[in-house]
């Protein structure tokens, strides 16, 4: 792992280089990238040019025809999206996108704008796909596809969190997203993947989840966190995996079940389903909620995400709940119907506690945790005590694809507000359709990628920072698993004294269940506020 | 080549054609002969040397020049006499030496300004002069 | 350096005009072939860009969504940033086209040591780019009555509107002076800041260096060589009426005028400035927020592979039984079977 300079120590600069973006070669200094995939893994995930290499050598070990690979790997997306030839033709570099790229202001590097991220791209179509590119060359704004471009695009392509924050303010909606999806398709095209997408991918594709947690373990892991309600609460819960005829599936992230603070949210899902009584299952094979072939090709989103329905037709439930995630929801909401439905075997998703029908995924079949959650709490379902959580001074940090990619900004909003006393917002132009990324999205948030991480989480950062200063924040929510855990190391680097919770952690906190006994600690065993005395009597 | 949306995408060809085409087949079996001002005013016709300010080009492109110089010069500097190249004197007046010759507005001035598409108020020289009564 | 090669090319424009008519005096060509080939290619390269476009389908709905959501009826949801059905998206797509809405949130970010990052204020470029195109159309639309016998009134009220101020005579045109402003802007915009300048191409500073070539001889024209209109409407009106109208002499001025104007047209359709038509297109903005609501089809879609659920339990049905997990079937006499980790 690169050594990662001290937040004092790390350097930004601004100044433009001498020579022009148009020459390609890349300085591929250790923090900046990420390994690359594994022979094994792009094997496993069924991807092309499996082999042993690595980015920082010099022979990338391209198949030999990989030019012609790249070209006619161009033409068949141009002809199937009609956002890339949008995208490739009507860029007039205005350079509004340029400062709203997080990893542009946290590392300075021109080619982060995502003007240039884009043109990267869109100088070899223009070389390869149009009349003036042909003729005129790199006056028209054309170069010609090198080794050293492919290099450039793979430094690039994964440098970009497809965060969309950049299409918000483009005037014509370029998303760069888009085109960065589309680049790591090409890619994928060559074998250029990086190892933590690639690992995820054949984990998800083989065991139904990113971390390869095989059936046994997954049940394994939730029993135990059972068993911390029951020490928290006093109450046991019970859930059920593989259930045929329960009436929701619920699916969320696998890092819910496998990784803190992640694990915490999903003790406060296991409560709040407990005590509504609603009859959910877990699912073993689809036990993944995010969507790593989303970061690699929408193909290969399409194949993990296809266990969603394939599961839910199985087990004949009804419909489907999703946990707190945020390139799920993107995939759910945008891709999912389209690639794997109709899902015309479920029904119109009806809450069983409050019998709110959810017209809004009347043809998904699928909810979002936290709207069903606000819907119990707007009726009065919940019995709630926010004073458990008012040791939290509360901030939200918007997820990139649930804020872009949905529009899914007052729900959290509603649900955190009423389970915690004390929230503060970050600065207008960092939440909600705004929201800065947290800097390890899209398949980034690997170890070696540490110097970027830090560096592109920047902007999210300060503006914690700025609530923490003037308000004394002391925790962060959200509503992604990424976020739970790339916000945590964020916040240890940035800012050292604020905690990230994911939303239904809390939701959990301040949940009067049933039977409880009387609780003297949060989910995570922390003293309760007004307990710390009790605490101390008890050494 | 098929097309997707076409219906949407045609119409909006066919609306942005129909728009840049406008000025073709806005004119179809229209005539739209050049405009004559008339110079047969009975100033005019009583005239030896038929002379204008100055010579007929000139007046052409560039009398709006002249208008607003001899109004810039009497109203604020309150000078009346303008002396042309041919040296012939003339009295800065828009009513008692213009119109003295082009009494006919509609036939004379008008004529052009209508043509090159100029609002009746524009030039705005009639909010201040009284147009002279045109027989006829 | 692309400034430069930007700023010869349409000097290059000016001179063969000047030439043409001045030392080679090809007036029909430069006054009837020449409007005519670039109208042409005005006309048939959007087309054509268009249809290219259309011809690829949108598999995705992929807004970008900037507002709330439709959920509960209890929860306000932003009908224009975040758009549900097709009525909302015209809306949304009217404030794009008409208002330049996204170009509207724009902020300039700053940062300090410590590093501290600011958020500032910056409308400069929607101001400008909303001076620039609300101004060249006043313009165009003014350059109508050339094209038009009797003058609609439109025209007419748009030119005496246009020149209300009454300075001077001919009277200065607002538009004309919004139209140089604008484009000065814009242009010096992209030369002073570092950022905008290391993205400029060519491709950038041409179109606005030909609008301001464009602007400077339409005004000498107009206010400084004076042209005889009459002539002008002559020569523009046969053209719209493909009658040879045999232009008598215009001044030169007039020629450059029209050469840097076809210039303009012709460079349309294959250039960045297909951003006009491509706008209406974008899939981020003209699409609802609906892909949970109704199905959409992508046209294209093909079935993939992927693990069923009856290879996952071949793979993992031993550990699944240990651990209590319910299976579909029992283990087969012979011991479990080899679940292959690469498959075709």
């Amino acid at each position: 792992m690169a050594k990662l300079p001290k937040p004092s120590e790390l350097a930004l600069d601004y100044t433009l280089p001498k020579k022009g973006w148009m020459d390609a070669a890349v300085d591929f200094r250790p923090g900046t990238w990420s390994h690359a995939a594994r022979a094994k893994n792009l094997e496993a995930a069924g991807l092309p040019n499996a082999r042993q290499w690595s980015p920082a050598d010099s022979d990338w070990k391209l198949p030999s025809n990989w030019k012609q690979i790249i070209f006619e790997g161009m033409r068949e997306r141009l002809e199937k999206f009609r956002s890339l030839r949008i995208f490739m033709d009507i860029c007039v570099r205005c350079g509004a996108c340029a400062d709203k790229c997080h990893f542009y202001l946290g590392s300075g590097d021109p080619k982060n704008m995502p003007v240039l991220r884009s043109e990267l791209l869109r100088s070899i179509y223009r070389g390869e796909f149009t009349l003036a590119g042909k003729i005129m060359g790199s006056i028209a704004g054309a170069r010609e596809l090198t080794e050293n471009v492919i290099k450039e695009w793979f430094y690039y392509f994964f440098q970009c969190t497809e965060c969309r924050r950049c299409s918000v303010f483009c005037p014509f909606g370029i998303d760069t997203a888009e085109i960065t999806m589309i680049g790591r398709e090409l890619l994928n095209l060559l074998g250029l993947n990086i190892d933590w997408i690639a690992g995820s991918v054949a984990n998800c594709r083989h065991t139904g989840n990113h971390l390869g947690i095989q059936p046994h373990a997954f049940k394994n892991m939730i029993e135990f966190l059972a068993d911390e309600i029951e020490a928290v609460s006093g109450v046991r819960v019970q859930p059920t995996f593989n259930r045929k005829g329960a009436e929701i599936l619920f699916i969320t992230p696998s890092g819910d079940a496998f990784a803190d603070p992640g694990t915490y949210t999903m003790m406060g899902y296991l409560m709040l389903f407990h005590e509504m009584g609603l009859d959910y299952t877990f699912s073993t094979y689809a036990s993944e909620g995010g969507n790593f072939g989303m970061f690699t090709s929408h193909e290969m989103m399409k194949r993990l995400n296809a266990k969603m329905y394939a599961e839910a037709g199985r087990l004949g439930v009804k419909w489907l709940l999703g946990g707190e995630c945020g390139h799920m929801w993107r995939a759910v909401n945008q891709y999912m119907d389209t690639m794997n439905g109709p899902a015309d075997f479920l029904e119109v998703p009806k809450s069983p506690v409050t019998g709110t029908i959810f017209d809004n995924a009347a043809s998904t079949k699928m909810v979002h945790i936290v709207e069903f959650t606000a819907d119990l709490i707007r009726n009065g379902k919940l019995k709630l005590d926010p004073a458990r959580n008012d040791n939290l001074v509360m901030t939200y940090h918007d997820s990139c694809n649930t804020s872009r990619g949905m529009g899914f900004f007052e729900e959290p909003r509603y649900v955190i507000k009423s389970v915690c006393n004390k929230f503060h917002e970050m600065p207008p132009e960092t939440i909600r359709e705004q929201t800065f990324c947290c800097g390890s999205g899209s398949g980034l948030n690997n170890d070696e990628f540490i110097e970027m991480r830090m560096r592109g989480g920047l902007p999210r950062a300060n503006a914690v920072r700025h609530v923490e200063e003037r308000h004394g924040v002391n925790a962060l929510s959200c509503i992604c698993a990424i976020d739970r855990s790339a916000l945590t190391t964020l916040m240890d680097y940035w800012v050292p004294d604020v905690t990230v919770y994911g939303v239904h952690e809390l939701v959990g906190n301040a949940l009067v269940m049933k039977g409880e006994s009387e609780r003297t600690s949060d989910l995570r065993g922390d003293p309760l506020p007004g307990m710390e005395a009790s605490e101390d009597e008890n050494i | 080549m098929k097309i997707y949306d076409g219906k949407f995408i045609i119409a909006g060809l066919v609306a942005f054609i129909g728009l840049a085409t406008f000025p073709i087949w806005s004119n179809i079996g229209k005539a739209s002969p050049l405009p004559e001002p008339k110079l047969d005013t009975p100033a005019i016709q009583q005239m030896e040397q038929k002379q204008c300010v100055l010579t007929r080009d000139e007046m052409r492109t560039g009398h709006m020049r002249l208008l607003d110089e001899w109004r810039i010069e009497v109203v604020r500097n309150g000078g009346r006499i303008y002396t042309a190249t041919d040296g012939k004197i003339y009295e800065m007046s828009l009513q008692n030496e213009c119109m003295r010759c082009h009494s006919n507005k509609t036939r004379f001035c008008d004529a052009c300004h209508s043509y090159v598409g100029l609002p009746n108020s524009t030039p705005y020289c009639w909010t201040c002069h009284i147009a002279p009564r045109e027989k006829d | 350096m692309n400034f430069i090669m930007s700023l010869v090319a349409v000097l290059a424009l000016v001179l063969t005009a000047f030439l043409g008519i001045e030392a080679a005096g090809l007036r029909t060509f430069f006054s009837m072939a020449v409007p005519y080939v670039a109208f042409t290619l005005f006309i048939a390269g959007t087309v054509y860009r268009v249809l290219a476009w259309a011809s690829s389908p949108v598999p995705f709905r992929i807004p970008t969504t900037a507002g709330q959501q439709k959920t509960f009826p209890w929860i306000k949801r932003n009908r224009f940033d975040n758009p549900a059905n097709k009525k909302e998206v015209l809306g949304r797509m009217i404030l794009e086209v008409l208002l330049f809405r996204s170009l509207f949130r724009n902020t300039k970010a700053e940062i300090e040591k410590g590093p501290k990052l600011y958020y500032q204020w910056e409308k400069w470029l929607w101001v400008g780019g909303l001076a620039l195109h609300y101004s060249f159309l006043v313009i165009l639309l003014r350059h109508l009555r050339f094209f038009t016998e009797p003058v609609p009134f439109f025209v007419q009220a748009l030119g005496g509107m246009d020149s209300f101020l009454q300075v001077g005579l001919p009277g200065i045109y607002i538009s004309d002076s919004v139209f140089m402003l604008a484009v000065i802007y814009l242009l010096v915009r992209r030369l002073i800041i570092p950022t905008v300048r290391y993205i400029s191409l060519p491709g950038d500073y041409f179109p606005l260096i030909l609008m301001l070539a464009i602007g400077v001889t339409g005004i000498l024209t107009r206010y400084f060589t004076r042209v005889d209109l009459l002539k002008v409407k002559q020569l523009a009106l046969g053209l719209a009426k493909f009658q040879s109208s045999a232009p008598e002499q215009v001044g030169t001025i007039f020629y450059i005028h029209l050469l840097l104007v076809c210039t303009l047209i012709a460079y349309f359709p294959f250039s960045k400035l297909m951003h006009a038509g491509g706008i209406f297109l974008s899939p981020t903005r003209n699409l609802p927020n609906d892909s949970r609501i109704r199905r959409h089809v992508n046209p294209w879609d093909y079935p993939v592979e992927v693990q069923t659920y009856a290879e996952y339990e071949e793979r993992f049905r031993e550990k699944m039984i240990e651990a209590g997990l319910p299976v579909a079937k029992e283990i087969a006499a012979g011991g479990p079977a080899v679940y292959p980790l690469t498959k075709k």
